[in-house]
């Protein structure tokens, strides 16, 4: 049976642990960032120095940690595209906004674990020359930004924040900032924007990579609070140890939330590419309620693409020195980067939702399409428009006012808003749960038009003929 | 336009922790979410009197700070009830019964339950609203009572919760992990 591997959630759960810097502390807290500060410049063979900054840099690149906020890019190649010697300031934020439905991993550290939070962020700082930092937390979160606002005056009292952390010479200040109720502001960009005081627009990409022109213009990094936690373990451990764990190209361990019609459902630290979908929902979650079975599973938060039970997808794997390929059920994929884009969607926020065979799939649907209409930025119209379109459409389908040209309708809005229609990925996010689950139960949106135009029909005749107009005028109405 | 508040003032202790806010930042303009928090915090909603106060504060014009009002669904324009239960609506809690409870908590209120907008009791003590994913769907259904977050909330818990609101006099509620 497969089983949980905690590394960063080592402690939270544990009787008697508490987010305060002491017990902290009495658990080795910090000692990654000790180790981080008191690197000495290294002389390479060639002559040049390597500073203790690079260096990190480097255990971070030899580590492979990718991003656990949604996109799973590279966390040293993201920090690579930054000019040092711009002569501007560096900024890092530490993006605790927390908003892709399904995700509730950040939660457990800030609340349970918050310097550890902290930690990973100082250690970025100081990897990166960075000497303003801000946490942008979202505004839900009231007892989080309490508890992280203590946790920054702890640290600045302990000399971990503030001047000449630890006599090393390094000044770092670090700020909460919080949100209102905005899920753009996760995106990262239009969080930069939030966090100058402006609407979350988000920013055209290129040229406004945050990398070069971030927050005030200057080059900012951007990074999920379990990335940042990742960074402690790194330094203790050594990037090429901490690559060891997971699988390759999928390195380390990822906190996995499971929901939805589940019997136990909650947050499993694994190591990635360890376990799989099949482990996730039956060994971990304690599989579904009794006398059901699996409708469908959202791999990685809302935005990302609708697997439906039964599917097979022809997964590559390594074979020797060559490749090859193997057909393989969803149930039985590996939860990582990886294999879950190549079965079509992703693995986004780690966040795996599971639908039972009690759910009405249209409904479902109805109710992501709903979450996208209220939080698109309205920026762009494909976006803007089409979030709206599909959500009056759902929910009309959803409360029995269908007709049967709806799938076609449906997929001809959703086509129109992604790949490069709309500045940001919101335009993806919309669409793919909506095109995949369209194309992927067809039958079921196309019986429910049907009969819902046959129903109609009938209450037409009984009403003595009211007439086609009508009807037609009825079945628009959202 | 945002509701007008006759003898608007703001209390020295909170203009100090503004003013302290605003030295977080290297531009003024950054400080506004926080000015506007602050501001809601203490007053309960964001008058045109706030709005302005804040954008003199922070070298603005009271439209830039006016669009952030508008745009963020944490801000008010005008009074709300004293207590605010938030009834997260997203996935995980709709196939967990959030629609059971947003019906049972707007019964026992006298709402209306079939509206899905933001509604006041009369008496101008309780507003309940739909809200998007609060990153809990493992304790689902949950709801928000204030900064008060609540988990797993049967009707009898919402009920208990309801009690407390018609209790307490004060604004605050004490942060529950689970009622």
């Amino acid at each position: 049976m497969a089983q949980e591997y905690r590394l960063i959630l080592q402690h939270a759960d544990e009787p008697g642990y508490t987010n305060d810097i002491e017990c902290y502390l009495r658990h080795g807290g910090y000692e990654g960032l000790k180790k981080a500060l008191a690197l000495e410049p290294k002389t390479l063979e060639d002559g040049s120095v390597k500073s203790g900054p690079e260096q990190i840099r480097d255990e971070v690149r030899t580590s492979g940690v990718r991003g656990r906020g949604g996109a799973g890019f590279p966390a040293a190649r993201k920090w690579g595209f930054i000019n040092h010697n711009s002569g501007k300031p560096i900024y890092l934020i530490c993006n605790a906004d927390e908003s892709e439905p399904g995700t509730f991993k950040d939660r457990q550290i800030i609340y349970k674990d918050p310097h550890q939070m902290l930690e990973g962020t100082i250690i970025a700082c100081y990897a990166n020359n960075v000497h303003l930092a801000y946490i942008y937390i979202r505004g839900e979160f009231h007892e989080g930004a309490e508890i992280l606002n203590r946790a920054i005056r702890e640290a600045k009292e302990k000399n971990f924040i503030g001047k000449n952390i630890q006599g090393s010479g390094y000044d770092l200040e670090l700020y909460l900032h919080r949100g209102a109720g905005a899920y753009i502001c996760g995106e990262e960009t239009g969080l930069l924007e939030s966090l100058e005081g402006k609407r979350p627009y988000p920013r055209i990409k290129p040229p406004y990579f945050p990398a070069a022109y971030g927050l005030y213009m200057c080059p900012t990094i951007v990074n999920n609070v379990e990335t940042l936690c990742c960074l402690k373990h790194v330094m203790l451990m050594g990037g090429a140890e901490y690559a060891k764990l997971g699988t390759p190209n999928n390195t380390g361990t990822r906190i996995v939330c499971v929901s939805g019609t589940v019997k136990r459902p909650g947050y499993y630290e694994v190591e990635v590419g360890k376990v799989t979908i099949r482990e996730l929902i039956h060994d971990f979650a304690g599989g579904l309620p009794e006398g059901r079975s699996l409708q469908a599973v959202i791999p990685g938060g809302s935005s990302a693409k609708v697997f439906r039970a039964g599917e097979k997808f022809q997964i590559k794997k390594k074979a020797g020195d060559g490749q090859e390929t193997v057909e393989m059920d969803l149930e039985d994929l590996p939860y990582d980067f990886d294999t879950v884009v190549e079965a079509g969607s992703m693995s986004g926020s780690g966040a795996v939702m599971v639908l039972d065979d009690s759910v009405d799939m249209i409904e479902a649907i109805a109710n992501i399409a709903e979450f996208y209409a209220h939080e698109s930025c309205g920026q762009c119209t494909p976006c803007r428009e089409g979030s709206l379109w599909l959500k009056k459409a759902l929910q009309r389908l959803a409360h029995g006012r269908g007709r049967k040209e709806d799938a076609d309708y449906i997929l001809r809005i959703a086509d129109n808003i992604p790949n490069g229609r709309t500045i940001c990925a919101f335009g993806e996010a919309t669409a793919w749960p909506v095109q995949s689950t369209v194309r992927k139960f067809r039958e079921v949106f196309e019986a429910r038009g049907a009969e819902d135009e046959a129903r109609r029909a009938r209450e037409t005749e009984g009403a003595g003929g009211v007439g086609k107009e009508m009807d037609v005028a009825a079945s628009s109405q959202p | 336009m945002p509701e007008s508040h006759p003898n608007f003032e703001v209390p020295s202790q909170l203009e100090a922790e503004i003013d302290e806010v605003i030295t977080h930042y290297p531009e003024k303009r950054s400080a506004s979410l926080m000015v506007l928090h602050a501001l809601q915090d203490h007053f309960g909603f964001l008058s045109k009197e706030a709005i302005e106060w804040a954008a003199q504060k922070l070298e603005l014009q009271p439209i830039n700070l006016y669009e952030l009002v508008t745009f963020y669904p944490m801000f008010h324009e005008e009074p709300v009830g004293t207590y605010i239960l938030k009834i997260c609506r997203t996935l995980s809690c709709a196939v967990n019964g959030a629609h059971r409870l947003h019906h049972h908590v707007c019964e026992r209120l006298g709402l209306d339950p079939n509206s899905h907008a933001s509604q006041t009791t009369p008496d101008g003590r309780i507003t309940v609203e739909y809200a998007e994913c609060l990153a809990s769907c493992g304790t689902a259904p949950v709801m928000m009572c204030n900064a008060a977050f609540y988990e797993n909330v049967s009707n009898e818990k919402a009920d208990d919760v309801i009690e407390e609101c018609g209790n307490n006099g004060d604004t605050e509620t004490e942060n529950k992990e689970d009622v």
